[in-house]
């Protein structure tokens, strides 16, 4: 493992963060209040529906988030990654921050060979020379379990199968050894087979170099199995957080609950989901109050108020917002 | 790859051989009778004759195609009526001029046309955006004989009555014999063509670079930390090439066989005023030579895209 930082300096230490996107329909609020850390080792899961800002409020630390207006704080060993200036934000990329995606088929460049590209992510950060890189770069791939992979370097990314692009993905986002890794989605475009062998290979990679993750799903199940913490997202903001256990054993808000609910379950007859029933809001003027409120089976008049995220009783560090759980009401 | 080649190949010849036949039609599809043409209005029914048999109009047509097709295929493309020079030694003659033309055109308005695009797509919406978009419609909008006579009347006359001869008066020496005077008398033609190409590359390249950035692929390349100018470069540019690759190969193409209207404008003795000078002599064997010639090359020139592509783009490439 890294040595820790400085004696109370978190690995990440995101407050307050708001993303905003001008668009010709009005301002797409796509992240309100989000606070969360990270610290060495750990595995945060970020869940929520589709649309509830995951990939925009990751995105958007490091940068990544074009044409969006980003405030709040985003302290990466003390410094805040939201007013780095541009050419020390690259630095962080890939080295500090690395991120892997969704959809393996796609994020990787079509018209060049996959060896090439993870030789261009070493030699972004490192000055070595080309060869090294490479022979760096085969390493890696038939570390993240590429078969033949001093072949397969130089194959291009169509020759490879969706499961072996995630890996050589994985492996890029690797290569320098991050302090974090942001997983964003890794399994979803998978076949379900594929999805349980990477969910292994990052789980080990984090063991062996000792790096962060934060793993963004909107299955439940995943996050369970990987995630130190989870921080439950609707609509943008944070709707509730907890330790994994915690949040399993004593699921506080009701878009939680309703979640927890539509997890197919592998111990039915027939897995069958029950999906929270309704559609998540326009992130566009989005009115005051719950925002999971017109979905909810359980609102009352209050919900017409935005309720604050705050400890529930009981468990040190699980938050929720909603008014149903404040103090004494659980 | 190779079965890719001698596929494509064998279509272009394929294509050739049908505009040569389409052309030979003209032999009796012109309302004149040819022989006749060639004696002169004067000659007499004996010479006309003797004209009508040296070409073989006397055969059956079946015949006359056939020799026609033999001659073509041994690039022997006749000889004109008018001149009597062979209509090949015409080319040659002619080709160099046009090449000067459309090869220095081609590369200032792929160039300037690039350049454009990617600085556009790099600032979408901006005041520089706008601008270049603005222009580039202008002169895509401008039809290329008006852009030819605006930039004689202003770079030319008018800067020759100022007592400044920057660009000489219409006429054209050669590459070997002087490279300055060479680009000099076809600095403005350049312009002509190249402002009017270049816009089209420019928005072009600017769309194709819009739909790169919008790929999964380039937020991977961001977030790796490489600097945004390879972002551009390496990763989006890269992408864009193939429909740029497309267009440049038919429009140089389509060049090579004439630019009719800039060398009618400045008098640039090239394949395309030879055409024009053909048609009002009707002057058959030129027409016609030059006509397949050009087919020939735009063929070509679509031959060449395909490896083109295939050497752009792996997943075309097979094993
Ligand atoms: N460039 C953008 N312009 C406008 N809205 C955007 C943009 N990018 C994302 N959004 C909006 O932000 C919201 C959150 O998106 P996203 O973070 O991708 O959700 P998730 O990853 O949780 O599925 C969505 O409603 C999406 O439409
Ligand atoms: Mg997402």
């Amino acid at each position: 493992m890294p040595a820790p930082a400085a004696a109370g300096v978190r690995l990440l230490d995101v407050r307050d963060l708001a993303v905003s996107f001008r668009t010709p329909d009005g301002i797409v609020e796509a992240v309100r209040g989000l606070s969360f850390g990270l610290d060495p080792g750990r595995t945060l899961g970020l869940v929520g529906e589709s649309g509830s800002g995951k990939s925009v409020a990751t995105a958007a630390l490091v940068g990544l988030a074009p044409g969006a207006q980003v405030t709040g704080l985003a302290l990466y060993l003390g410094r805040d990654l939201l007013t780095l200036p541009a050419e020390e934000l690259r630095a962080v990329r890939g080295r500090g921050v690395a991120m892997i995606f969704q959809s393996p088929m796609t994020s990787l460049h079509p018209l060049y060979p996959v060896g090439w590209q993870i030789v261009e992510m070493i030699r972004a950060h490192e000055p070595v020379p080309t060869r090294q890189a490479r022979a760096r770069a085969i390493e890696l791939l038939g570390h993240v379990g590429i078969p033949r992979a001093e072949r397969r370097v130089d194959d291009y990314p169509h020759q490879y199968s969706g499961g072996m692009l995630q890996r050589a993905m994985i492996a890029m986002a690797i290569a320098l050894r991050p302090r974090i890794l942001v997983a964003d989605e890794p399994t979803t475009a998978l076949d379900v087979s594929v999805q349980a062998q990477i969910l292994r290979l990052l789980a080990g990679l984090q063991r062996e170099l000792g790096m962060a993750m934060i793993l963004i799903t909107h299955d439940l199940g995943v996050a369970a199995e990987t995630a130190d913490e989870m921080l439950v997202m609707y609509a943008g903001r944070a709707l509730e957080q907890a330790t994994t256990p915690d949040l399993f054993a004593r699921p506080s808000h009701p878009y939680t609950r309703a979640l927890l609910r539509s997890r197919p379950r592998l111990d039915a007859a027939v897995a069958r989901l029950t999906p929270v029933p309704g559609q998540p809001p326009s992130l566009i003027a989005l009115p005051a109050g719950c925002p999971f409120r017109p979905r909810c089976a359980e609102a009352v008049e209050r919900c017409a108020k935005t309720p604050p995220l705050v400890a529930i009783g009981g468990d040190e560090g699980h938050d929720a917002a909603c008014w149903l759980v404040g103090e004494g009401t659980a | 790859m190779i079965g890719l080649v001698l596929r494509r190949a064998g279509g272009g010849a394929l294509v050739v051989w049908l505009v040569a036949s389409a052309v030979f039609v003209c032999y009796f599809a012109v309302p004149h009778d040819v022989a006749r043409l060639i004696a002169g209005k004067q000659a007499s029914e004996r010479t006309v004759a003797a004209v009508r048999a040296r070409l073989e109009l006397d055969r059956p047509v079946a015949v006359q195609y056939l020799h026609f097709m033999g001659r073509l295929a041994r690039g022997d493309l006749g000889v004109s009526f008018v001149t009597q020079d062979s209509v090949r030694a015409v080319i040659v003659r002619d080709l160099p001029v046009t090449a000067s033309l459309a090869l220095g055109a081609a590369a200032l308005w792929l160039s300037a046309g690039l350049l454009a695009g990617v600085v556009a797509a790099t600032r979408p919406r901006s005041r520089l955006d706008r601008a270049i978009t603005t222009v580039a419609l202008f002169f895509y909008s401008m039809p290329p004989f008006l852009l030819g006579q605006l930039l004689l009347f202003f770079c030319f006359y008018r800067l020759y009555l100022a007592g400044v001869e920057l660009f000489p008066p219409g006429s054209y020496v050669p590459l070997t014999e002087s490279p300055l005077q060479w680009a000099r008398f076809l600095a403005l033609p350049w312009l002509t063509i190249a402002l009017a190409n270049g816009a089209t590359y420019a928005r072009l390249t600017r769309s194709a670079m819009l739909d790169a950035f919008g790929e999964d692929y380039i937020r991977t390349a961001r977030s790796k930390g490489i600097s945004e100018r390879r972002v551009v470069l390496r990763h989006a540019l890269r992408s864009s090439l193939a429909p740029i690759v497309t267009q440049f190969g038919i429009d140089l193409g389509t060049l090579l066989g004439g630019a009719i209207v800039t060398e009618v404008v400045f008098g640039l003795p090239g394949l395309g005023r030879e055409v024009v000078q053909a048609i009002t002599r009707q002057d058959l064997p030129v027409i016609i030579g030059v006509t397949i010639f050009g087919s020939a090359l735009v063929v070509t020139a679509n031959v060449a895209v395909d490896l083109c592509y295939a050497l752009l783009d792996p997943r075309l490439r097979r094993r």
